[in-house]
This record gives C-alpha cells, sequence and structure tokens, in this order.
C-alpha cells in the first residue's frame, strides 16, 4: 500500500473512484462486442473523467491497420453507441492513447511488438506497466492467447505494477471444459487476476436485489420456506438467433443462460446476508448456496425445452430456429429452457425455484417473481375471493426496472369483492438512462481490481457441476419439443409446473 | 400535461397534482425528493428548465417559488406539469401581495410526504438560508455565490458566516472534477506538495474554496492569483520534484502536467448547472469536507484582512 493521499478523505464521497495510472489491451477489435460495449463504455468511462489522465488502449487483430484506422473504428462506434454526448475534448483525450499491433494469435513477432507498445506507452503516457487484457475473442483461442503473453513476458507485472484478464461469457460448455479453460488461463494468471464478466451482475437492478434483501427489514422476515411458495426467475427475448448461428447451435438456451445469469440471480436471491460487500464474503455466499442446490430426482418430469418454430412474433412473420441461415435441418439445440431447482438448507427446504429462458417469446423480459404462499385463512365467501391470487414480488430486472409488489384489494363497490392489484415502483426511464451501462461499472472495476461483481472459477464450475446431468438426460432423449414464435414456450413447460400445481406467471 | 390554475391556493394545487397524475394514467409515484427553487422573473424558465432536466437522474417534485410584487391583494398562481419528458412533477408557484412574505405556508403542504427536500437559490439568496423560512423546511440548501446579483466575495463570505451543516454551495460543486484530478494526480506520485499556487478570474469563489481545500488538507501555503479566467484557470502543487498542474486558459480543454512527464490533454469542461444540482442531490447528508473547507476559508479570508491591515 502506497502511503496516504492527503487529498483523499474517506469522507469526502464527492470525488469518484479513477482508476489509477493504466491501460488496456483489446483482442478481437472488430467483433461486436468491442465495438457496442468495451469501446462505448471506454469511451463513456473517459467522458465521466473515471479514466486516469494517460490511458491507453491498444487494438490487437489480424488487421493490417495502422493506430489511426484503429481510432478510426472506435470513433465510429463510439459515435454510435455511447451514452453519452461526444464531446471532442473527450475524444482528443482519450486518442492520443490509441495503439494498434497487427497480428495473429500464433505471430511471436506480433506479440514482440505488443510488448514493445507496451513499454512505450509506459514511458510516454505513464500508464505504469498496469494493463489489463480484454479477450473479446472466442474462447477456443483463450489458451492461446494465454500462452503467448506469458511467453512474451506480458503476462507478469514487474514490481507493484498489476496485469489483469479480461474474459468474457461462455466459461465453458459444461464442467470439464470450464475446468480446462481456468487451467488455460491460470498458466498464465493466477486466478485472482482473471475477471470473468457476467454484465448481468453489472446491471443496477441486479445489484438493487441485494440493497432491497440486505438494507430492508420488511422483507427478510417472509424471505423464507414459512412464507415463500415458490421462485420464477425468467428471462425472456423476443428475437431468434440472428447472426450467431455459430456460437449458438450446439450450446443452446440451457447453457447460453441459464449457467451463468440465471443460476447467478437465483444465488443473490436465496444466499444467506454476506458479513461484507466485498469479493470474499460475497463469494462465499453465493458458492454456499450453490452448493446446496438441488437437482430432481425425475428430470423429465421436472424439466421442459424447446425449439422455435415459424410463426408471428409481435405482428411480424418469423421463420423457426431449422430454418435459419447455418443450422443444419436437423438440430437439436434448444432455444427454450426451464428447470425446477430446489435448495437444501433450513431456509428454502420445499420451496422450488423455477428456472426459464427461451428465444422467440412474447416478449422481451428478465425478472425475478417471489410468489408467496395463500393466506391460511380467509374469512370472505368463495365467490368474493374468485379473483384472488397469491401475492408476488417481482423484481423487474429489464426492461422497465422496478419493482411490482402484487397483493390483494376490493373492488369499489357494494359488495365485497377481493382482486389482486399491482403497486409498482419504477426505477425510472429516464432515471435509468442516465444510470451507468454494465459495462462502464464493469470495466471500472477490473481496471480499479475490485472483484465483487465477477464470478470466480469455483462459482463458474459450481453451476456446471448443476447443469451438467440436465444436459446430459436431454441429450439422451429426443428432440426438444417446438413451439410457436411468438409464445410463451412450449405445452412441457406449462404441464411441468402443472405436476407442481402452479402456472408460470405471464411477464 | 399541464394545467393553469389562477387565484388558487395549496389544496387545490395538490388535487391538481394528483388528478394529473391520475390522467397520465400511472398512479405509483417514484419520486424520491422534493426540490424547491427560489427564484425570480428574470431567471425562472432557466432555473426550472435546469430542475426538470434534473429530474431524468432524481425523481422529483419541483416547486417553483417565484415572488412578484409585494403591492396589492394576495395572490396565488400556479402552473401545473407532469410529464413533459421528465420524471416528475413540477408546480410553479406565483405569487404577489402580502404572500410573499409567506411562501413557505404554501409550500408545506405541497411537501412530498416524508421524503427529502432540497431548497435551491440559482441566484440570490437570504444572508442565513438556514434560517429562512423556506429554507428552513429543506436538510440540505444549495447556494451560488458565483450567480447573485452581489459580488462573489461578498456572497461567499455571507455564507461561510452562517454556515450550518446541510449548506452547501455551486462554487464548491465546481471543483469536483479538478479536486478528483488533483487527487489521482498524488495517488500516481505520492510526492510531498511543499506549496501550491491557484489562479481564477478574479473574485472566483471556485478559486477561493480550491485554495482553501488545499490549505486544509495539505497544511501548506497557497498563494492565489487573479487572470482573465473563465472561472478557475490553473492549480499548481509544486514539490522537490517539479510541478504538479492542471492549467485550463479556454474553460474546455485543459493540460495536466506532471514531473518527468509529457504534457497531457484532459477534458474538464465548466458543467452545466443541471449537472451540478444533480451531484448535489446525490448525497443529502452533512458534507464535512465543505464544513472544514469553509473553516479553513473564513480563516484564510481574517488572515488576509490582518495582513492588509498590517500594511497600513
Amino acid at each position: 500500500m502506497a502511503r496516504h493521499n492527503p487529498l483523499r478523505d474517506p469522507q469526502d464521497r464527492r470525488l469518484p473512484r479513477i482508476a489509477g495510472p493504466c491501460g488496456m489491451v483489446l483482442f478481437g477489435v472488430t467483433g461486436d462486442l468491442s465495438r457496442k460495449k468495451v469501446m462505448p463504455a471506454i469511451y463513456d468511462l473517459a467522458n465521466r473523467g473515471l479514466l486516469p489522465p494517460g490511458f491507453s488502449l491498444t487494438g490487437f487483430a489480424r488487421r493490417d491497420w495502422a493506430d489511426q484506422d484503429f481510432a478510426d473504428i472506435v470513433h465510429d462506434s463510439v459515435k454510435q453507441h455511447a451514452r453519452t454526448e461526444f464531446r471532442e475534448e473527450t475524444w482528443r483525450q482519450l486518442a492520443e492513447g490509441f495503439r494498434f499491433v497487427p497480428g495473429e494469435f500464433d505471430d511471436d513477432v506480433a506479440f514482440d511488438n505488443l510488448r514493445r507498445t507496451i513499454e512505450d506507452l509506459d514511458r510516454v503516457r505513464g500508464t505504469e506497466g498496469n494493463h489489463a487484457f480484454y479477450l473479446a475473442i472466442p474462447p477456443a483461442f483463450f489458451g492461446i492467447v494465454a500462452e503467448q503473453l506469458k511467453e512474451h513476458g506480458l503476462a507478469e507485472p514487474r514490481g507493484n505494477a498489476w496485469r489483469r484478464v479480461v474474459i468474457e461469457k461462455p466459461f465453458g460448455h459444461d464442467l470439464e471444459s470450464a475446468r480446462e479453460l481456468s487451467a488455460a488461463l491460470a498458466k498464465a494468471f493466477p486466478s485472482d487476476t482473471v475477471f470473468r464478466i457476467d454484465h448481468y451482475l453489472g446491471k443496477e437492478t441486479v445489484q438493487n436485489i441485494m440493497a432491497m434483501r440486505f438494507a430492508n427489514e420488511m422483507f427478510e422476515p417472509i424471505w423464507n420456506s414459512n412464507y415463500v411458495d415458490h421462485v420464477q426467475i425468467t428471462m425472456a427475448e423476443d428475437i431468434g438467433i440472428g447472426g450467431r448461428a455459430g456460437y449458438y447451435d450446439g450450446i443452446g438456451a440451457a447453457r447460453d443462460v441459464i449457467q451463468n445469469h440465471l443460476l447467478q440471480l437465483m444465488a443473490l436471491i436465496s444466499m444467506e446476508e454476506p458479513v461484507s460487500f466485498d469479493a470474499r464474503s460475497l463469494r462465499i455466499e453465493k458458492q454456499k448456496i450453490l452448493s446446496a442446490v438441488l437437482l430432481p430426482e425425475r428430470l423429465d418430469l421436472h424439466t421442459a425445452r424447446g425449439q422455435y418454430a415459424a410463426g408471428w412474433q409481435g405482428g411480424v412473420k418469423v421463420g423457426g430456429y431449422l430454418d435459419e441461415s447455418d443450422i443444419p435441418s436437423d438440430s437439436k439445440t434448444e432455444t427454450y429452457a426451464a428447470l425446477r431447482l430446489d435448495i437444501d438448507n433450513r431456509r428454502w427446504a420445499g420451496v422450488p425455484f423455477y428456472l426459464r429462458t427461451g428465444k422467440r417469446l412474447g416478449r422481451r423480459v428478465t425478472e425475478v417473481a417471489v410468489v408467496f404462499k395463500p393466506a391460511p385463512h380467509l374469512p370472505f365467501s368463495e365467490t368474493a375471493t374468485e379473483g384472488l391470487g397469491q401475492n408476488a414480488m417481482v423484481m423487474r430486472i429489464q426492461p422497465d426496472e422496478g419493482v411490482t409488489l402484487r397483493f390483494g384489494a376490493k373492488v369499489p363497490g357494494t359488495a365485497m369483492e377481493l382482486r389482486d392489484v399491482n403497486m409498482d415502483f419504477a426505477y425510472g426511464g429516464a432515471f435509468v438512462e442516465s444510470s451507468p451501462e454494465a459495462y462502464e461499472r464493469l470495466i471500472l472495476d477490473v481496471l480499479l481490481g475490485d472483484p465483487p461483481l465477477f464470478p470466480q472459477h469455483e462459482e463458474v464450475e459450481a453451476s456446471w457441476r448443476i447443469l451438467d446431468p440436465v444436459i446430459e438426460h436431454w441429450a439422451k432423449s429426443g428432440r426438444p419439443e417446438a413451439y410457436p414464435a411468438g409464445t410463451w414456450g412450449p405445452a412441457s413447460a406449462d404441464e411441468m409446473l402443472a405436476r407442481d400445481g402452479r402456472v408460470w406467471r405471464r411477464p | 400535461m399541464n394545467v393553469d390554475l389562477t387565484d388558487t391556493n395549496a389544496s387545490q394545487i395538490a388535487s391538481a397534482l394528483v388528478r394529473a397524475r391520475r390522467a397520465a394514467g400511472s398512479p405509483a409515484m417514484g419520486m424520491v425528493l422534493t426540490l424547491i427553487v427560489v427564484t425570480d422573473d428574470e431567471n425562472c424558465d432557466e432555473a426550472m428548465r435546469a430542475a426538470a432536466a434534473v429530474t431524468t437522474e432524481h425523481p422529483a417534485r419541483i416547486l417553483g417559488v417565484l415572488r412578484q410584487s409585494a403591492r396589492g391583494r394576495s395572490r396565488l398562481d400556479a402552473e401545473v406539469k407532469i410529464g413533459n419528458n421528465t420524471a416528475g412533477e413540477a408546480v410553479l408557484l406565483r405569487m404577489s401581495g402580502e404572500l410573499i412574505r409567506h411562501a413557505e405556508s404554501v409550500v408545506l403542504p405541497l411537501l412530498l410526504p416524508d421524503s427529502p427536500v432540497v431548497v435551491w437559490w440559482p441566484n440570490d439568496a437570504p444572508d442565513d438560508v438556514a434560517s429562512d423560512p423556506l429554507g428552513n423546511l429543506g436538510q440540505r440548501r444549495i447556494t451560488d455565490s458565483a450567480n447573485t446579483t452581489r459580488s462573489a466575495k461578498t456572497a461567499l463570505r455571507t455564507q461561510a458566516k452562517h454556515y450550518v451543516a446541510g449548506n452547501t454551495d455551486l462554487a464548491w460543486t465546481r471543483l469536483t472534477p479538478w479536486r478528483a484530478l488533483l487527487a489521482a494526480a498524488l495517488d500516481q506520485h505520492p510526492v510531498t506538495v511543499t506549496s501550491a499556487e491557484v489562479e481564477g478570474e478574479r473574485g472566483s469563489p471556485s478559486a477561493d474554496l480550491m485554495a482553501a481545500w488545499l490549505q486544509s488538507r495539505l497544511r501548506i501555503r497557497v498563494i492565489q492569483r487573479s487572470t482573465s479566467g473563465p472561472g478557475l484557470t490553473c492549480v499548481r502543487l509544486l514539490t522537490r520534484h517539479g510541478d504538479i498542474a492542471i492549467s485550463r486558459p479556454s474553460g474546455h480543454i485543459a493540460t495536466f502536467t506532471i514531473p518527468g512527464e509529457a504534457d497531457r490533454p484532459v477534458a474538464l469542461k465548466r458543467r452545466e448547472i443541471a449537472e451540478l444540482i444533480a451531484e448535489e442531490l446525490r448525497r443529502l447528508d452533512e458534507d464535512e469536507v465543505f464544513a472544514r473547507t469553509i473553516k479553513a476559508y473564513v480563516k484564510r479570508v481574517a488572515t488576509a484582512k490582518t495582513a492588509k491591515s498590517g500594511k497600513r
């Protein structure tokens, strides 16, 4: 720890956390991820004054480019996708730190070049040897890039400096491959320098789940199996797979979404209160809850999967999954997945968690619904309570971020008649617009070395351990059931809940 | 949707707010605070626009208090605005006659239940904002010494004299990006600062506060110099290894100098009022650092006075 900075005061909360001197090396600069998310987020951070003055961005790709060509690409991406307004002065500050290194991943000369570029940046921009390597490339290349970085002395920091590596999902496609991936990275980077980005965890509304649970007194007493009937976690998309055929086919909805986003959401909803909000304490609680997750014994009865067929989605006629380009006509990849999980601990015993995700569903929505048990006794006539359902608390993650409480109220009139009403808290449409993008928060956290929002490899492995048997079971049992695009999934998903005497919420 | 009420009172305004909200189809209230804007005819439009812009970050009920002529009989007109691309509600209260001395009686019934209240004087403010009947309603009172009709020096001195917890001044808010950069510079180069220089437009209250802040944090001598501005133009920290400096002669882009390294451009734009207010609303508890800075400022003013009379 450096000595105390007299201009910093813990009480001075106006001063933002600015990352120390550092730079970032971006692999895969031409991909969607880089252009739509990473580059705009870096610009937005600079625009908010959160990047250090000498911040440098080095692009690495198989292109015959000069620094200026790279700057043009970033410029276009920023103009198109940045959240904050384009300011010439911010751009100038940023653009001075752009470098580009052309080369293949197995090209030793290119990596030597990269090392020289970085050392040069340390000299002229004052990045002081602190560099993050952002691998916005297919996971198959993680191993070779990590190895090259190590071989060319890029992975190892000197003195007080740091080197970090940032990767995006998928973190493997099963337990074994996830372990291989971790091992490949571990050769070059110790596990606390590997930052796995799950952009859902950077969302304000996801962090708000923890605020709701642990900052309030009124929810905790009922947050257990005495009062909660079941929990539904939904992530629905209205789009198809678009141009991602190469990535998606053979992966499917469960690996793409449930393994990371939905299991992380489930962990945040169900975990015990962490001792503090530092990375270690959070991780301990998440791992604890994930290790207590129990799969149903009869996977055929308590899981469901589907594949979208042609249909009408929101007024547009769309093709089925098998009609998408580059998808083999006999593909068994599921585009809808639902499963029941139980948690084997005192708080949650007997409370099923239903997770579902899918493409080409009714609308785009992500939410967590905690559905409460019906009141043990209703002193009303049966006709009065016909319109009354179960109380629910819904955390709306996106879009229309907020919280909904659903409870019964009297219908105005002379008769006693009860009906469900919604009470909405809106995080506010405009409010969210000016709140930072998940990527901004996460990239800043990488540069600051602040890891609470990044899943470690133990968590990733724990979630594969949950999902692997389900995927194996599906692989053995024929084709996924077709469902028309624009609906809420296959009939088997509804049957799966009906077996437990429940129904899916229409989100 | 806009509703105009003439010759009205607080309860009619309150029911107009409820009606407008119902009509908009969203009875849910996500508003987090009440912002009272105390303004005059000349600055009213601009202030209300800035306040509306702030609601995109802090959904709020805005109550504009516009005091007009003290002559004639008491009269209250109100303009209620809901929606129109703002996340909140705005009411402009036009008062005249004897009522202008009892503005708080209109405002009090219109405050959001339980939520914090912030009072903002975009231009001239009373000397003692905390004991002002309107200021008394808020836990946060925002003044702007740089935008008053009297001299900025006098305005800041008056605020400092009457400072209590919960008061704040936009001259201080304007300094945040500067302070952040300076702190980052010392993070990067943990060297001992021996003295400092602050340059700014003559009478710039931000320059005064910057000097006071540096003095209170670093316990060193801070020299101030006047330039033609705009606002704060340069801060220099003198160390044995050379100067750490941020200079912004143009008001847009600044140069960041660190010993032994090439100069770098940094974006350091003067911010809009709405951005400053949005920053103020992020924390509603006491700003201890500002309190200590104000104390150091008062001391600096006193020392300067003694020095002057000593010379004579």
